[in-house]
């Protein structure tokens, strides 16, 4: 009889493990899979097409006439014509207006803007000067190039004319024209054109963000959470606010936003689009996650420590300060950063405040306009231009190695800090 | 003989449930006294009425008075915090904190403000070790983690960390009755010492214990104390029948 019953038993024991080594596979293939699918989409965007193009200027154009350089001047100066009548000698048979336009339509509308740039941050001596410089080509001729613009469809359907391609080829064909590395990608931020576009600008908007948000949140869950486990009294009102907290933790991320935008937008006049607003939005959105982690961390610290510490004499905010909360700072840390990551990845409460907005500086202060890494990968995706898709692909792979890189912090936390007993 | 606690009427209650009753007794300075019973009968409860340790426990009410030397230690003038620093406690499982030794001793004279320099402090944390004859066995490794020790030396480091903040009284909660014979001793040995200058109160399930450390014992029952009288009194000739059925082993 028992021996029947056992063998019975170990088979459903080797039934369960089964089940259990097939969802853990299931669940590691669709994680494959996601991965795999993004970074083969997003892994052409780390090169960009760039042409050279052998320019000269003279900086004496760019002095006041006390002899000190003149921004204004530099401004004023026609970079585009410079950039295209340098192209145009590649190419002496083009001389037809229309024809003029599709040429130029190759090489990136921001190239001479691109220009000034880089010869300003040479600050080149006074005289005239000769050098070589990579500008970015258009991002149709960039797809073209990596092959992501098919050319079997009709040409009045495409993006890209023959003539193009064939002007396009030409640079190539005489190594004026390859790809390189895509450093403007790391160093700048939104743009319209696809090729002058990087994620820095979101990644510092999520940074300062973040920053106000753990400044917010943790102080206050911290505080809340000893006060709701030590000196709360029992009784209806502290069951309400348990209860509130926890539903809290559960109501829609947006509500956070029209919150934000209704308290801190229009009751107090905060700057629209601003890493502080947002910061708060999302702290309040993580308070209640950093909560419930730090009461269950406190909770699982033995009740003797405290009676040791009360039984000397330490008042109830030295027996907490001193001894619980040093113990339950792994587990604190843990909710933390687990609920700094979920903040990391909204995306919905920002849109409420202004953080979508298109900004092409990189912001500096809590208050200066700002976007969220997220929301960028939002408005990228929404974009017409096939350049715009890989961008996103591989600014959810620099989002995803941020949230992976938060949890190993989280997990190397805990292991330093956790107390042998 | 002085008294240094003076009850009179003690009730406690755990919500509606009443753990002691009507508990009178006076406990004498400079002595040991043993309150012993079967579990449940509210001897700890009793105990931790001594330094309010009670008030931590939700839905606990207390009535009655208690006075420690003419001073109703529930009375509005009263900080816990301050009673707890003169009535010091040594809890039925050692609880060092997971700090050094060193740290251990020290944090109470540190809250208290009872060492104005590092000097002073280190003569402090010293001297409890001497009192609590652990010196030698930790001298060389005071900055090691207190949780590392044994139990009975933990046991004894909680001793001393109570003795360091100098109180008058010292509660003990069966502090051996996790321990093995040899510790046990070692502590019987070091409250004999204590009690000279400090008063003790122990709760203790070994009747053997009692019997040779205290000088008076008190048996509760049920909530209710039966007997106080010396000690010899009540393991020789106890008055009550329920203390004799109690001491001869027949419950308990």
């Amino acid at each position: 009889m028992i021996r029947k019953s056992i063998q019975s038993r170990r088979a459903r024991e080797t039934r369960l493990k089964i089940y259990g080594i097939t969802s853990i596979c299931f669940a590691l293939i669709m994680l494959a899979t996601l991965l795999i699918s993004i970074g083969l989409n997003g892994y052409s965007a780390l090169q960009q097409a760039y042409f050279k193009l052998d320019i000269s200027v003279n900086t004496e154009k760019f002095v006041d006439d006390s002899g000190a350089p003149d921004n204004n001047k530099m401004n004023l100066f026609n970079w585009d014509g410079l950039v295209q009548s340098a192209l145009r000698e590649f190419f002496p048979e083009v001389k037809d207006r229309d024809e003029k336009k599709e040429l130029f339509a190759i090489i990136s509308a921001n190239a001479g803007y691109d220009l000034k740039e880089i010869i300003k941050k040479k600050a080149l001596g006074s005289g005239s000067h000769t050098l070589s410089v990579w500008l970015h080509l258009s991002d149709d001729a960039d797809q073209y190039l990596k092959g992501r613009l098919s050319i079997d469809i009709p040409e009045k359907d495409r993006r890209i004319n023959n003539k193009q391609i064939a002007w396009v080829n030409s640079l190539v064909e005489r190594d004026i024209a390859k790809l390189k590395f895509n450093k403007t990608f790391f160093t700048s931020a939104d743009s319209r054109e696809p090729e002058s576009a990087g994620i820095l600008g979101s990644v510092i908007g999520s940074a300062l963000t973040l920053f106000v948000t753990i400044m917010f949140a943790l102080p206050l869950a911290v505080m809340a959470a000893i006060y709701l486990e030590y000196f709360a009294k029992p009784g209806k009102i502290t069951d309400f606010i348990e209860v509130n907290v926890n539903n809290l933790a559960a109501v829609p991320s947006i509500v956070f936003g029209l919150l934000g935008l209704s308290v801190f937008l229009s009751t107090f006049g905060l700057p629209r689009s601003a890493p502080l607003v947002g910061g708060l939005v999302l702290g309040l959105m993580t308070l209640p996650t950093i909560i419930i982690a730090s009461r269950a961390s406190i909770r699982s610290i033995p009740p003797s420590i405290r009676e040791a510490a009360l039984g000397l004499g330490a008042s109830k905010m030295q027996a907490a300060l001193h001894h619980v909360l040093p113990l339950a700072t792994p587990g604190i840390l843990t909710g933390t950063i687990i609920g700094m990551a979920q903040a990391l990845g909204e995306t919905a409460p920002l849109l409420m405040i202004g953080m979508v907005a298109f900004i092409i500086d990189i912001p500096t202060t809590f208050t200066s306009s700002a976007t969220a890494m997220p929301v960028q990968i939002y408005m990228w995706s929404d974009s017409a231009e096939r350049a715009f898709y890989e961008r996103s692909s591989l600014a959810i792979l620099f989002l995803v190695a941020f949230l992976i890189s938060m949890n190993l912090l989280a997990v190397v936390l805990r292991k330093k800090f956790e107390k042998k007993w | 003989m002085t008294s240094k606690f003076r009850t009179k009427k003690v009730e406690v209650s755990y919500g509606d449930k009443k753990a002691i009753r009507d508990i009178s007794l006076d406990i004498e300075k400079n002595i040991i006294t043993a309150l012993i019973g079967p579990s449940g009968c509210g001897k700890s409860t009793f105990l931790r009425c001594l330094n309010r340790m009670n008030d931590v426990i939700e839905n606990c009410s207390i009535k009655g008075s208690i006075h420690l030397d003419e001073q109703d230690i529930y009375g509005p003038d009263i900080d816990p915090v301050e009673l707890r620093a003169r009535v010091g406690m040594v809890f039925q499982k050692a609880n060092p904190f997971p700090k050094s030794i060193f740290d251990n001793i020290a944090y109470g004279p540190r809250i208290h403000g009872l060492a104005s320099n590092d000097s002073e402090l280190k003569d402090i944390v010293h001297n409890s070790l001497e009192k609590a004859g652990l010196m030698d066995e930790v001298k060389d490794r005071l900055n090691d983690q207190a949780t590392g020790l044994s139990g009975g030396q933990q046991q004894r480091i909680c001793i001393a960390r109570a003795i360091a903040v100098s109180p008058e009284v010292i509660l003990m909660d069966e502090p051996c009755s996790a321990l093995d014979p040899i510790a046990t001793a070692k502590i019987e040995e070091l409250m004999n010492e204590l009690c000279e200058s400090y008063t003790i109160i122990i709760v203790t399930h070994s009747m053997q214990q009692a019997a040779r450390v205290s000088k008076k014992t008190a048996f509760f029952h049920l909530g209710d104390l039966i007997e106080y009288n010396d000690t010899d009194k009540i393991f020789t000739q106890p008055e009550n029948q329920k203390t004799q059925d109690y001491i001869t082993g027949r419950f308990g």
